[in-house]
């Protein structure tokens, strides 16, 4: 599958096993460096596609910037889970110990909000946190255990030292051979068109 | 001497198959240009091929020696832990009036030792401390084993532990609920949450790297495991977008949270009438305290592991030099309050406290007191010389005296204030027997155990952050190179901030 990138054909393909008539779900580009990954997304961007993304083995500084992804409402969504686990600690503090099963115990009121603080505070964090990992999931969609890229093997350095742009076949604007030319133009030096 | 230590046969690199680490002094101090903080000729793919070395190849002859004898030990666990259960708490020394013994003293010493984790990954991160991301899995790795030896404790503490789940508000047949004034419960619940978060944050830190492991993967297991841990990770920025922010939101929870822990810990002795107990200055101080033994620990741990893995370029002499300087910083701390402690006993005026602090240095439990006050006060500070933080032997001397001073400030609280209380008729000295010594010996076992399977299951460097720590480092060193193609310069406006 990966023999040299300087083949003459401007892209290779890889098409999923036994599959009946593969169509290409999408184009993937390969690229050196960081640097070089940031001002092709930057002409990705301006380009105008929308259905496309970078992969890098770490979080590149200012990439955010360069294709145009608008901040996520992940901390809406950690502030419900925080609010929730204030007011359920205090509602259930209350409601355990002030009403459902009153028992005195060291002439301490049945109920008082500063003795109920550090286990309503807990539950702010801990479901604040539940909010920030299980919201990080869903938004990212994940675990997504299947995925087109995983097909490809020179993908598998995404994770350790390449940087990689696809697009997705379901973006308006995708055309495998004019988008292979494109992209070699922008300095990918190695283009794959996986098909499913 | 700095030498001495790879001369050990043991340590060989050649028996280790780690020999291109080499040590690379990067702790001078010059105003002109930062020193890096990885070291030698790494790039991306060294640091990958660095790191998952150590799961992919062999196992050394020196982890498996070290994990034989955790093994072993952890032994203890499961033969006291069950006598215990068996036969109750008589088994252990504890007596009218210390009732309070070993268990709520190792409690006390494990949760401390996790602070340093989460104090390195959450803390240092909101500060922008680059040289956390050498060493913040391991720690974090660390904070989880030490949170779960303090859980063994109460566990097995409650005297009939198949009712342990009493602990938690479940409904129940009884139509009883827990006592919430009660500081033991706040514990269950600061416990319970600090063990929670720190594995979601650890966990979730692990992902990317886990799916550089799964890439690498040959073999269907390795692929299967692997590949199930790193949910589908693709290195997607959009999804990097998303949990950098998830990352940072983590890290503010965790800060309160941590220093929250052991306030509530603190809790379960000041909130009492007894003397010595009964001090406000109890919650900062044992967060300090946390900070210091868990730090201790980090150093205990991470001098013998970056000889082992050959990680000497990536977890550098200026990383344990900046953890020697936390070390002392909070061993002053801790020293401040031991005299603020007597200070306030005195100017307070109230009989009983005077006297439970003279007890303290000079009772019948005043052996423990000075070896306290030895290991805690006075070996950190030779960390005033540059020479001792960049010394191998003397960070990792200090780091086990520092690990049994904290012990002991536990056991000084705990026992001096209780055998010697409001009554002197009731007076009596409370000494350990068999199944108290075990169980401490035995939990060290769970901690180490479980510390040797993580250095060989999963990555030990936070790779993805050390990459981008290097990215930036190579911008500070160069200016940004032209990007080949024709394109502007790769570092203009539209780029900046995220």
């Amino acid at each position: 599958m990966s023999d040299s990138n300087h083949t003459e054909s401007e892209f290779e393909t890889i098409t999923a096993e036994g599959s009946e008539n593969p169509q290409p779900v999408l184009i993937l580009a390969e690229f050196e460096t960081a640097d070089e990954l940031m001002s092709a997304a930057e002409k990705v961007r301006d380009e105008g596609f929308k259905r496309w993304d970078c992969h890098t083995p770490y979080p590149v500084h200012g990439l955010d910037g360069a294709m145009g992804i608008r901040p996520t409402i992940l901390p809406w969504l950690v502030l419900g889970g925080g609010m929730t686990g204030f007011v359920g600690g205090l509602v259930m503090q209350g409601w355990m110990n002030g009403v459902d099963y009153k028992f005195l115990i060291s002439g301490k009121p049945f109920f008082s909000i500063p003795a109920s603080i550090p286990v309503a505070f807990e539950l702010t964090i801990l479901l604040s946190a539940f909010g920030a990992f299980g919201g990080m999931l869903a938004l990212n969609g994940l675990p997504k255990m299947f995925n087109p890229l995983f097909r490809s093997d020179r993908f598998r350095r995404a994770t350790a030292d390449r940087f990689f742009i696809s697009i997705e076949a379901r973006d308006r604007r995708f055309d495998a051979p004019a988008n292979a030319r494109f992209l070699r133009d922008i300095g990918a030096n190695a283009i794959e068109v996986i098909e499913e | 001497m700095k030498h001495l230590l790879e001369k050990i046969p043991f340590v060989r690199p050649e028996i280790l198959g780690n020999a291109e680490s080499r040590e690379i002094d990067n702790t001078a101090y010059s105003p002109a240009e930062r020193q890096p903080w990885i070291t030698g000729d790494n790039t991306n793919a060294t640091i990958t091929d660095r790191v998952c070395g150590i799961l992919e190849e062999k196992p050394t002859f020196g982890w498996v020696m070290f994990f034989l004898l955790s093994l072993s030990v952890l032994g203890l666990l499961g033969v006291f832990v069950p006598f215990l259960i068996f036969w109750g708490v008589g088994v252990w020394g504890v007596n009218n009036p210390v009732g309070w013994g070993y268990a709520i003293v190792n409690f006390v010493f494990w949760v401390g030792i996790g602070h340093a984790g989460t104090l390195i990954s959450a803390i240092l991160f909101l500060f922008r401390q680059k040289w956390r991301t050498s060493i913040n899995r391991a720690a974090e790795a660390m904070t989880i084993f030490a949170v779960m030896c303090a859980g063994l404790f109460p566990g097995i503490h409650v005297g009939r532990a198949w009712f342990a789940y009493w602990m938690f508000p479940l409904p129940n047949q009884m139509e009883l609920w827990p006592n919430f004034r009660s500081p033991l419960l706040w514990d269950v619940f600061a416990v319970g949450t600090y063990f929670t978060v720190s594995l979601l944050f650890w966990y979730m830190g692990m992902v990317p790297d886990l799916a550089t492991v799964r890439d690498r993967a040959k073999n269907g297991i390795r692929k299967l495991a692997y590949g199930a841990l790193s949910l589908g990770w693709t290195g997607s920025n959009r999804q990097w977008h998303v949990y950098e922010r998830s990352y940072l939101l983590l890290a503010s929870l965790a800060t309160p949270l941590v220093l929250s822990v052991h306030s509530v810990v603190s809790f379960d002795f000041a909130v009492s009438q007894v003397a010595g107990w009964h001090t406000t200055i109890f919650p900062p101080y044992f967060v300090a305290g946390a900070i210091f033994s868990g730090f201790a620990m980090v150093v205990t741990l991470l001098v013998p592991a970056r000889q082992l893995f050959g990680l000497k370029e990536i977890i550098t002499l200026r990383h344990l030099e900046n953890m020697n300087k936390i070390i002392m910083l909070t061993g002053m701390l801790v020293g401040y309050a031991y005299a603020q402690e007597f200070f306030i006993a005195w100017y307070g005026g109230v009989k009983v406290e005077k006297f439970a602090f003279m007890n303290r240095a000079f009772g019948q439990y005043a052996w423990a007191y000075w070896i306290m006050v030895s290991c805690n006060v006075i070996s950190p500070q030779i960390f005033w010389f540059k020479k001792a933080r960049t010394n191998l032997w003397i960070m990792f001397i200090v780091s086990i005296f520092v690990n049994i001073g904290m012990w002991f400030e536990r056991f000084v609280i705990t026992v001096t204030s209780l055998a010697n209380d409001y009554t002197p008729a009731a007076w009596d000295y409370y000494s350990p027997k068999l199944a108290d010594v075990g169980i401490m010996i035995g939990a060290f076992g769970l901690f180490f155990t479980l510390f040797a399977l993580f250095c060989r299951f999963l990555p030990f460097i936070a790779m993805s952050e050390v990459k981008g720590v290097m990215a930036d480092q190579a911008h500070a060193v160069a200016e940004p190179k032209p990007a080949e193609d024709e394109g502007a310069d790769p570092a203009p406006s539209p780029a900046a901030g995220s």
